[in-house]
Order: structure tokens, then C-alpha cells, then sequence
């Protein structure tokens, strides 16, 4: 992965380049006190991802997410742990990073930009290969349209009451369905349900912390009795 | 008065000294010149710039270890951000500060 560091403090840019060296697969293209240098250089050149600081003097992180037509993914690092919702907000944010931050934290961050940069370079493949085959698409009612979701886009499904809500990565449905019935329609290589209210989508599984799942930004809980099998599909080192 | 420690650097550095003194060094030159802009900001009353700067020196604070120093520069912050009137915060920021230039300039 090529990377950059954008932070206006020299200590911090120091300790993001030693962890990099220590990572397996990081390249450090570049590094910039400033948001707008930055900008020049992403306008001639690619990089899969980006370490970002939010509390710059003039031109702070946000404000440089917001320049950007197509942004790569990025890190955050603050020493603030309040802009976590709002970095949350940008697709784009694979991870929020509170300095000072440990070697095992980094590696964390890291992993989670690999599982999102390689999730979304499989996707267009996969699509193209099977977009005209009828199991790979769900019609849903909705206001008496039918509506046509792909099911690979689909990460999570949640029970709300009668109702059950699709969520995909452009965009939410809530449909008049069950669990149920919808985990009939689902590929069950894909797809497990590991609580009562929700069905998952395993390759969307950014990491799992004792009974939760983070998947795509929503934090799941696993029931007791759906954890086994959850844990058996894995493919665990 | 709570003092400084380099526990965290030689976590994070383990056996690798060179980058140790690497990071020492970084921080012996940057660390005098954000005490430096800080005063100038807070002597001259631009207490949100000042109030950037504290953030930004709250990252050296933590780095050398001082917790409690730490939860005195969150708050001076937060009164600097918000203008409310200085107080005897900034004696004790800035003796904190004098405390870490110090220890760092003896490694």
C-alpha cells in the first residue's frame, strides 16, 4: 500500500513512518507538515492511504476530505477523542487513531484499511462476472415498487418489529419481510445470521471484539448461541 | 510535581535505539520552538491560537508520560477556547512545560 502522513507536528510524522517501516506491505510515499502541499502532490499522484491529523492551523483534516473529489482511504490521528462521530461521516475513514497510540493499535488500523481496500477491489469483479444471474439479485416491495438490490452489496440486515431493514453500502431499505424469509433468499456461504435481529454479511467483517462485530460502520452484537458458528466460519490463524 | 518518563518511547521504539534517539531528538528540537509560539500567543492575548497550541503540545505531554499534566492541559485548553478569564493554569502549564524541555534536554 503507498501511503502518506499529513500532520503538522515532526514527532508524529516520526513515530507514523517508524510504525510503517515495522508493517509488512506499507510504503510511505510522502509526508507533508500542512494539508494544502498535500493537495498539490494528490493532483499528480495515487496512493491507497492516507495518515491524517484533524487539528491542523489554517486547513484542518476535514477541510482537506472536503477538497477531494475521490478520496483514498484514510486514518485519522487526533489527540482528540471527540471527532470520532463526525470522522465517521466521510466513507472514506477506515479508522480513527487517538494519539498517543500503541504498536498494537496501529496494526489494528492497518488491517482494517487492507480488509476495506481488498473488499472493494474484489467487488466490481465479482459483479461483472454474475450481474446476469437471477440468485444474485432480490426484488423488494417498497411502496409498491419493486426494487432491485445486489445481493453482494448487502452488508447487514436488522429486524425492526414487522418490518426488516437492507442495508447496503450506497443505500437503506426498510422492507415489510421477516428474518425469516429473507434468510431463505440469502446465499448462506455469504450470509449468517449471528443474533435474533441480524443477519450479517461475513466478507464485509472489519473485526470482532468479545459478543460484537464491527461490520462496514455498525458495531453488531453476537448472541451466545450464534457465536459457534460464527467463530467456526472464520478463517482463523 | 509529577516528572516525565520515557516509557512509552522505549515501548514503542523496543530494541530499535537509533530510532529512539531519532524521536528524542525530534522532539528536543520541536519541543522548544511550539513552547515558544505558545507564550508568544498567550503573552500577545490570542488565546484561541494559544489554545492550538496547547492541543498540539498535549501529544509531547502524553508521549513523555504526565497524566496528570495531561488533564491540566485538556482543561486549560478548554478555558483557553473559550475565553474564559486566565487563571493560575498558566503558571502551571507553563511549569510543566519548563519540567519536560528539561528532561528532554537531558537525554
Amino acid at each position: 500500500m503507498d501511503c502518506i502522513i499529513i500532520d503538522d507536528e515532526s514527532m508524529a510524522r516520526t513515530i507514523i513512518r517508524q510504525l510503517c517501516a515495522n508493517t509488512e506491505g506499507l510504503n510511505i510515499v510522502e509526508e507533508f507538515p500542512n494539508a494544502i502541499e498535500a493537495i498539490k502532490f494528490l493532483n499528480q499522484n495515487n496512493v491507497d492511504l492516507i495518515f491524517l491529523d484533524i487539528h491542523m492551523p489554517d486547513f484542518t483534516g476535514f477541510d482537506f476530505i472536503q477538497t477531494l473529489k475521490d478520496p483514498p482511504k484514510m486514518v485519522l490521528t487526533t489527540s482528540d477523542k471527540n471527532f470520532a462521530i463526525e470522522a465517521f461521516e466521510y466513507e472514506c475513514i477506515v479508522d480513527y487513531l487517538v494519539k498517543p497510540f500503541s504498536e498494537e493499535r496501529f496494526a489494528k488500523a492497518i488491517q482494517k484499511a487492507k480488509v476495506t481496500l481488498a473488499g472493494e477491489n474484489k467487488e466490481p469483479n465479482a459483479t461483472a462476472a454474475t450481474v446476469d444471474e437471477p440468485e444474485n439479485h432480490l426484488y423488494v416491495n417498497i411502496d409498491r415498487r419493486l426494487i432491485k438490490i445486489n445481493i453482494p452489496d448487502i452488508y447487514l440486515i436488522q429486524a425492526k418489529g414487522d418490518y426488516i431493514r437492507i442495508k447496503t453500502e450506497g443505500k437503506n431499505h426498510i422492507v415489510h419481510s421477516t428474518m425469516k424469509k429473507i434468510e431463505e433468499k440469502l446465499p448462506k456461504d455469504l450470509f449468517l445470521k449471528i443474533h435474533r435481529s441480524y443477519i450479517i454479511n461475513m466478507r464485509r467483517i472489519i473485526d470482532i471484539e468479545d459478543n460484537s462485530v464491527l461490520i462496514a460502520k455498525d458495531v453488531v452484537p453476537v448472541s451466545r448461541s450464534n457465536r459457534p458458528e460464527l467463530m467456526k466460519r472464520l478463517n482463523l490463524l | 510535581m509529577e516528572q516525565p518518563n520515557l516509557l512509552y518511547i522505549d515501548d514503542l521504539a523496543g530494541n530499535d535505539s537509533m530510532f529512539k534517539q531519532k524521536l528524542i531528538q525530534v522532539i528536543k528540537e520541536e519541543l522548544p520552538e511550539e513552547i515558544k509560539i505558545y507564550l508568544e500567543n498567550y503573552d500577545k492575548g490570542e488565546f484561541v491560537k494559544a489554545a492550538q497550541n496547547v492541543h498540539k503540545l498535549k501529544h509531547k505531554i502524553s508521549i513523555l508520560g504526565l497524566t496528570k499534566g495531561y488533564a491540566m492541559a485538556n482543561e486549560f485548553e478548554h478555558n483557553l477556547k473559550n475565553n474564559i478569564p486566565p487563571n493560575n493554569l498558566h503558571e502551571e502549564f507553563k511549569t510543566l512545560l519548563e519540567v519536560m524541555d528539561d528532561f528532554i534536554a537531558r537525554q
